[in-house]
């Protein structure tokens, strides 16, 4: 393997990623584990921008990390704001989750071995142009207009179905 | 004015991104940090090391050293800041402020900072003290990247991102995490409170933030901070906030929503002195805290930065082909002005309750925001390019539009009572 820029931070980002999920599983406290995702999370936003997904990068920094993991801190510190806390996993679960992990790795080594050579994108002379523009053609004006309407929907019944259970009832 | 540029090289800008520069030929392949390499600095190495010079290595090291001198400049940003809120604060309650230090007290904050660098670093011993290390950092790094995507001049950014403003976000929605883990490792009831306060706060004004941005983008049809100022070069009617009744509407909700973000009065419930002490930051002291300040002053000056950015022409001028308010100075002064009207109304206006913060945000700032969107796509419909008429019949519904709330709706709110908290 040749030392380029690229490689080095590929690398160190791969590294990054796979290293903090590592820790996501294996550390006992789960506020450790919800930060060690927040690195995970990042590091795969990074890899993102190696494959020239901009949008989808920040998009993921956004959701995941702003969003989503936010609430799993909220959750866990709302329901027990002691400084441990700590996971406990049963046999059962244990051998539950082995057999998730050996057929989703199953799965992914079969998918990495029937992908045909690995090239750059840039290799065959296609122009890489910014990619926000066409994922707005795409969904609002092309052939993904009704799933994402959809979707949308979907959301705004959560939306309200949320509201509706956590809202105080008045009784005259 | 191109070598300017190649100083401000970021991080970011490595081989593989062209597609950050959508502005240039990717045929050219530009690397400011290798090209500066090839062709700066291995001409000035005596010759044998020249020959076995990796240039890989060299552009690294440039690019570290750029982002280095970003690095280092800013945070003299705060430490003007922080003077300049002590005398704001002093004579709005009529005094004069600091004046011991240096000529007026100008070297007040930099006895400051040196006091705080040799006081001690205080880690609570039944905290977390791993994550209690870590917070500070985080919060002191997200607010430092926000700056790497903002167009101070023609010439002078970082990097020109094609998705500048949603990576803006995207970072800045990364403090929240910061907060919270210094609240948490702190292991105190008033750290947690005020991280638990920090984070309901800052996740729910994000929402209004960012439905006030995109009227913005709707118009530009862009999300890159160059072309969002590009657009608005013909001078101060041309400006986003004057562009549509819409957009003036969507300044203010981004500009209180911003105050709201960095946690500063009449937002301040994070860090109310009065109910939790000091908010998550209670437990810090020395250097740790004052990342913890300069964050905050940075942050102050990239929200107001960002809302010049959007809505008041960037470092375009306020006279179309005058260099009037345009430019680095002009870029500036405006920016300024938006620091110091918050700091105005941090030493005006009294604290929100909690409920009344969520009621704000929740019940007036979100569905105004959406009918401005609703309300710039019928305008981009009506006036799909920018022309004088609409110009002025934008800027005459803005002008009927604050006379009407002065006098109608003004009266009538103030009469209004106050709900009471449930």
């Amino acid at each position: 393997m040749e030392f380029t820029l690229k490689n080095f931070i590929f690398y160190g980002f791969a590294l990054m990623t796979v290293a903090s999920a590592l820790l996501v599983v294996t550390v006992r406290n789960i506020v450790h584990a919800a930060f060690s995702l927040m690195v995970t999370l990042f590091g795969v936003a990074g890899l993102y921008v190696f494959l020239q997904a901009d949008f989808l990068a920040a998009t993921q920094v956004i959701v995941y990390v702003g969003g989503i993991l936010v609430l799993i801190l909220f959750g866990v510190m709302m329901t027990s704001g002691r400084l441990e806390m700590r996971v406990h996993i049963e046999r059962g679960q244990l051998l539950l989750g082995g057999i998730v992990s050996l057929a989703l790795l199953t799965l992914l080594l079969t998918v990495i071995a029937n992908t045909p050579a690995w090239k750059n994108l840039t290799d065959d002379g296609t122009e890489l142009a910014p990619t926000t523009e066409r994922i707005g053609e795409l969904i609002l004006n092309g052939p993904f207009l009704l799933p994402f309407e959809v979707v949308s929907v979907l959301l705004l019944v959560a939306l309200i179905g949320a509201a509706l259970i956590s809202r105080k009832e008045v009784r005259e | 004015m191109s070598d300017f540029r190649a100083m401000f090289v970021g991080f970011p800008d490595f081989n593989v991104s062209e597609n950050f520069f959508p502005n240039i030929n990717l045929q050219e392949k530009l690397n400011w940090a290798e090209e500066f390499v090839q062709n700066v600095l291995i001409p000035r190495l005596p010759e044998a090391v020249a020959a076995h010079f990796p240039v890989e290595l060299g552009t690294v090291l440039v690019m570290f050293a750029c982002a280095g001198i970003f690095v280092g400049v800013v945070p003299l940003l705060p430490l003007f800041l922080v003077l300049a809120e002590r005398k704001v604060a002093a004579r709005f309650q009529n005094r004069t402020g600091p004046m011991r230090v240096g000529p007026w007290g100008t070297l007040q904050t930099l006895a400051d900072g040196i006091k705080l660098i040799f006081k001690e670093d205080f880690i609570p011993p039944q905290g977390d003290k791993l994550l209690f290390l870590l917070a500070p950092y985080i919060i002191f790094a997200c607010s430092f990247a926000v700056f790497a995507a903002i167009p101070f001049g023609q010439n002078i950014l970082v990097s020109p991102f094609n998705i500048g403003i949603f990576y803006i976000m995207a970072i800045s929605s990364v403090i929240v995490m910061g907060v919270i883990m210094a609240g948490w490792s702190s292991n105190s009831k008033w750290s947690l409170l005020g991280s638990l306060r920090s984070a309901a706060q800052i996740v729910s004004y994000e929402i209004p933030l960012g439905l006030s941005i995109l009227t913005v983008v709707m118009l530009v049809e862009s999300l890159n901070m160059q072309e969002i100022v590009a657009s608005q070069s013909n001078g101060i009617f041309s400006w986003l906030i004057f562009r549509t009744p819409f957009t003036f509407i969507a300044f203010f909700i981004f500009y209180i929503s911003s105050i709201a973000e960095v946690n500063r009065t009449p937002f301040d419930l994070p860090e109310a002195e009065s109910e939790i002490v000091a908010g998550f930051h209670t437990e810090y002291s020395g250097m740790r805290f004052a990342l913890f300040f300069i964050a905050e002053y940075a942050n102050m000056f990239a929200v107001s930065a960002i809302a010049v950015t959007l809505f008041l022409g960037g470092w375009e001028g306020a006279l179309p082909g005058y260099d009037f308010l345009g430019g680095l100075p002009g870029f500036v002064i405006k920016t300024l002005a938006l620091v110091f009207l918050m700091m105005w109304l941090r030493w005006t206006l009294p604290r929100l309750r909690v409920d009344q913060l969520m009621n704000l945000c929740w019940k007036y700032f979100i569905p105004i925001a959406f009918f401005n969107i609703l309300g710039t796509g019928i305008w981009g419909l009506i006036f799909p390019e920018d022309t004088l008429v609409s110009t002025i019949i934008s800027c005459a519904i803005i002008y009927i539009g604050l006379i009407v709330a002065y006098t109608i709706a003004g009266r009538t709110l103030a009469q209004k009572p106050e709900p009471q908290p449930s």
